[in-house]
């Protein structure tokens, strides 16, 4: 038996809403693959739960007239990677989530869990990042929408409040139209394990000449981050050993990454800066670039 | 403590009951009967406990029972149907797959699941073993397990 002391099953977004802000200790439980490991380890900090699992609406993955991308906050990882709509526009993403533990978790996790409960390691984070997703949330003022730069605080902090439920992110066609992207996870096991190191990058391509990059990583810092250092180093310029080297050092100055018992340091640096020449070149290759 | 009334069908049998809110559908499934679904490491990391919930698997330790309302759950012992075993149990059988079997009744649904969602698609060695990368074998005897799947998936 799960040591839960209060529980509430939400039977709509504003009665979820009501339910958080009625109650400082209460937290959301979606998929549960974060929450109910954590109550079986016996952490006190999750006994008081609101369950959002009877808002079907927020499973909804939908593409609309103008191009924008919406995934409910309850899809599981399963249904977003294998929707028609993701794998046609936002391939990175299914890319991605295919990294997360095995087929069970992936079949019950959600993405809104991946990315609010604030986890370093998130394997959605990156294509978040680089999609620039919108973050459509039910707080006690109504709706508002929030962007994914500067959603993250710091280890497991959001800058979500108190009664606040995300229920949809949000692509805008000018954040995937024309961009090609890529996601490379580097983790001691092939499954059921967590990044070292996680780099997406996207490009936008004139020609042989990048245009655009977004570059972000997860653990190399305190919070999933973008490389706006690196990203400005490689804009305008086409992929050579010499740019990418470049791109490589000024990364320097966007990380932070740490010790941990995962890694050194200095190990997440080698990989910090391998990953990024390695991932914005298969981004590139991606589009069909020349290299 | 706090209960809530569910309708939910395990294998062919239906079921109406007040179950308390902080039970996992593992434990539920247990006091049941249906003790093929094991109690393994309890936190979904190796898959003993996998059962299909409309015939999606997943790790019953990380679900609340409650979640399972209105909806269809299989295990292994409905698998096998007027004393017959399914293709999947027979290539377990046939391939020598089993050693302690803790984890088999897991990969048995794991393969099933897999086997209904790739049918009639030619599966590599690496296919399999990326589908059923979320159920460990403390034996190891991995490769008997992957040379089941691929007999099922022919039969």
């Amino acid at each position: 038996m799960f040591p839960i002391e209060k529980y509430h099953f939400a039977s709509s977004v504003g009665d979820a809403v009501q339910a958080l802000a009625a109650d400082e200790k209460a937290k959301i439980i979606a998929g549960g693959t974060d929450v109910l490991v954590r109550l079986h380890g016996g952490n006190s900090d999750y006994d008081r739960l609101v369950d959002i699992n009877g808002l079907s609406e927020l499973k909804e993955i939908k593409i609309d007239g103008e191009g924008n991308i919406l995934i409910g906050s309850l899809a599981t990882f399963t249904e977003i990677m294998e929707h028609e709509v993701v794998k046609k526009h936002l391939p990175v993403i299914a890319e991605s989530l295919a990294t997360i533990g095995g087929p069970q978790v992936r079949n019950s996790g959600t993405m809104g869990g991946n990315i609010c409960n604030g986890a370093v390691s998130a394997d959605s984070a990156c294509a978040a990042l680089i999609h620039e997703f919108d973050l459509l949330i039910e707080g006690l003022e109504g709706e508002r929408t929030e962007s994914i730069n500067g959603f993250h605080t710091g280890p497991g902090r959001t800058i979500l409040q108190k009664g606040d439920l995300l229920k949809y992110f949000c692509v805008r066609p000018e954040n995937y139209k024309g961009f090609s992207a890529s996601y490379y996870k580097y983790a001691m096991r092939g499954a059921m394990d967590i990044a070292t190191i996680g780099c997406g990058a996207a490009v936008k391509m004139n020609g042989d000449v990048i245009e655009t990059l977004k570059l972000a990583f997860t653990v190399a810092a305190p919070t999933p981050i973008r490389c706006k250092n690196a990203e400005k180093a490689m804009e305008n310029k086409t992929i050579t050993e010499e740019t990418l080297q470049t791109m490589a050092d000024a990364l320097e100055e966007d990380v932070k990454p740490r010790d941990s018992w995962r890694a050194s340091k200095d190990f997440r640096l080698h990989l910090i800066r391998t990953l990024a020449k390695k991932v914005t070149q298969q981004a590139v290759d991606n589009q069909g670039g020349t290299h | 403590m706090q209960t809530m009334n569910i309708k939910l069908t395990i294998n062919t049998r239906k079921y109406e009951m007040d179950v308390d809110v902080r039970k996992s559908l593992m434990d539920l499934l247990r006091e049941l009967g249906y003790t093929s679904v094991k109690h393994g490491c309890g936190v979904g990391e190796c898959g003993a406990c996998t059962v299909l919930v409309d015939d999606i698997p997943i790790d019953s330790c990380l679900y609340l029972a409650t979640w399972a309302n209105n909806t269809v759950i299989r295990t292994t012992e409905g698998e096998c149907r007027d004393g017959k075993l399914s293709a999947v149990q027979d290539a377990y059988v046939e391939e020598g797959a089993v050693q302690c079997g803790f984890c088999t009744p897991g990969l048995i649904m794991t393969t099933t699941s897999f086997l209904e969602k790739n049918k009639g698609k030619e599966l590599s060695r690496e296919e399999i073993k990326t589908g059923h990368a979320g159920n460990l074998c403390r034996c190891t005897g991995y490769q008997t397990i992957i040379n089941a799947v691929e007999t099922a998936s022919k039969k």
